[in-house]
């Protein structure tokens, strides 16, 4: 990859061709609208009970954000980019002024942009229906989520160079999907397993964003906590962006 | 001196598993030149034409457009070059207006979409979803966007294939437009019809190696012409002149000469002198595509041989 240039208007251009097939997929833009509703729904029943109303509303929103992430993003993107290489579009535009970067940015822009939408909605709505404070630490939990798409960009990418098909996406997401749900605390908290278990799950990739996302919303987490997470996230950030550096494929194999 | 535009320099190109698509290939092209690739498939031209459009680094030798690496210096080169792949790559969904208006997105100084698509004669067909185009018309708009940039550069590879004839011609005619204007045009074919047609100068490729340049008067003078003619009945061969470098096959002769003219005229002249009646006579220089093949199958030779071997023991 070549320096890294950033020009609004050829990732607002490609952003905007990228929107128009996802409106025109119907079975993609399906998925992305109603999964997250349907999974906040499975979350908070499954957290019902244990705890107070509030707690168990809190838990719903911040893994509400998680499952945004993993479905509107990840699962999203892994097929943008594997549809866009198959159909020789990714070598067609790097003949163009775009540069490489610009490229994965602007096919990545609505699927972010959709998530933070998605997100926006789910702790208003969460405000007004779930009877949830609003967020203690705002700033903290908009740059928590602002990492966790850039990762997720940055790992979808990676995804999407070891996905041949756009129909074996839904498997090689699979992996992240399952590690993330399980591990960082999306339907319970990882405290509850034994130590050895949990300290590695903080090591997951959305582990530090998700611990980040939940100081952010409901505050009390212990500095130490958060300074650890956030290096998760940056880790995992700077791991994924190398790991597109050197392993994204722009053409097809032959 | 005119300006070279274009400039490669002992290009080599090897894929992994050790096949080397691209061996040592030295040319370049002046501003405001035609130059076409030509060659059989799978004879490099597009590894070739892939490494002078900067999509990939050369595993060999070095790669200059107006000067500069094209794959390093991609921010300078691009804005001045325009590229039709040998296989374009368009989203489906998208209509063929939305994909030129995208395509103008990410191209300084971009043509009106209507404009470029009444260049390549698409403008009828601007609201049809890509996937609904024909092969012709893929390759139409395909055109389209790489002239998109006004490009001081034009790479094309094989951009005729699949077009009928009608289109085929436009594009010709839109080519030939293009070098008016002082456009350089680098393109690969198969269609010696073409390169014939359009080519300033031509290189002909075979197995990564450049085997033959120069204009195609050149490329064709570098190969004998031909005198064709059936001797009557009770007339053997052996009674032509010696000086007449002459194969017979039965009654039917064949002479193939570098002085097409001097020995044109002997011929008949002994004719006449005999009173010999020449049927079915037939003398031409040699085409292009002549010079084409003879390179393939003289070249073919040696591989060749084992294939055979192997085909043998099927």
């Amino acid at each position: 990859m070549n320096t890294p240039t950033l020009n609004a208007g050829r990732i607002t251009a490609l952003g905007r061709c990228e929107l128009t097939l996802l409106v025109r997929n119907r079975a993609t833009l399906t998925l992305a609208l109603l999964m997250p509703l349907l999974m906040v729904f499975v979350l908070r029943s499954s957290l019902g009970g244990a705890e107070g109303a509030r707690a168990v509303g809190e838990a719903t929103l911040t893994g509400g954000i998680g499952m945004v992430l993993l479905l509107v993003v990840h699962m999203n993107l892994v097929s943008a980019y594997v549809a866009r290489r198959e159909e020789l579009v990714l070598k067609r535009l790097r003949t163009g002024e775009a540069s490489d970067l610009e490229i994965l940015a602007g096919t990545a822009l609505p699927a972010a942009a959709l998530a933070l939408a998605q997100i926006a909605v789910l702790a208003v709505a969460g405000a007004v229906a779930l009877d949830v404070r609003m967020p203690q630490n705002p700033l903290l939990l908009v740059a928590a989520v602002l990492a966790g798409v850039l990762m997720l960009a940055a790992l979808s990418a990676v995804t999407s160079s070891f996905t041949r098909t756009v129909e074996t996406a839904g498997l090689t997401t699979l992996p992240l999907f399952l590690a993330t749900v399980l591990g960082s605390g999306l339907f319970a908290p990882t405290d509850a397993l034994p130590d050895l278990a949990a300290s590695l799950c903080e090591l997951l990739p959305l582990s530090g964003v998700m611990t980040l996302v939940r100081a952010g919303w409901s505050g009390g987490a212990e500095s130490g906590d958060l300074l650890g997470a956030a290096l998760t996230a940056l880790a995992w950030i700077m791991i994924s962006v190398f790991a597109v550096q050197r392993w994204f494929r722009w053409e097809p194999r032959r | 001196m005119t300006d070279t535009v274009i400039k490669a320099r002992d290009l080599r190109r090897g894929y992994t598993g050790g096949f080397e698509a691209v061996r040592g290939v030295s040319f370049s092209v002046a501003r405001g030149e035609i130059f076409a690739l030509l060659g059989t498939n799978g004879a490099g031209k597009t590894s070739t034409v892939e490494l002078l459009e900067g999509l990939a680094a050369p595993s060999g030798g070095q790669v200059r457009v107006f000067g500069l690496d094209p794959l390093t210096r991609r921010a300078e080169v691009r804005p001045r070059t325009g590229v039709m792949l040998q296989e374009g790559g368009f989203p489906s969904d998208l209509s063929v207006a939305e994909t030129v208006r995208m395509w103008g997105g990410v191209t300084t100084g971009a043509r009106p979409a209507a404009e470029v698509l009444e260049l390549v004669g698409l403008a009828a067909r601007s609201s049809v979803r890509v996937k609904q185009l024909s092969g012709g018309e893929r390759r139409r708009l395909d055109l389209a966007l790489a002239l998109l940039g006004r490009p001081e550069v034009l790479f094309l590879d094989e951009p005729t294939t699949g077009m009928d004839p009608e289109g085929r011609r436009d594009t010709w005619a839109l080519v030939r437009e293009l070098r008016e204007q002082g456009t350089t045009v680098l393109l690969t074919t198969h269609y010696l019809e073409e390169a014939e047609e359009l080519a300033d100068r031509l290189a002909i490729l075979h197995e990564g190696e450049l085997v033959l340049s120069g204009t195609p008067a050149e490329v064709t003078a570098t190969r004998p012409a031909r005198i064709r003619f059936t001797l009557p009945e009770g007339v053997p061969a052996a009674r032509l002149p010696l000086t007449l470098r002459a194969a017979a096959f039965g009654q039917r002769v064949e002479i193939r000469t570098e002085r097409l003219q001097e020995d044109l005229t002997e011929l008949l002249g002994w004719a006449r002198e005999d009173g010999v009646q020449l049927t079915g006579l037939d003398a031409r220089s040699a085409s292009l595509e002549e010079a084409f093949l003879e390179i393939a199958q003289n070249r073919r030779g040696a591989g060749d041989r084992t294939e055979d071997m192997m085909a043998g023991t099927r």
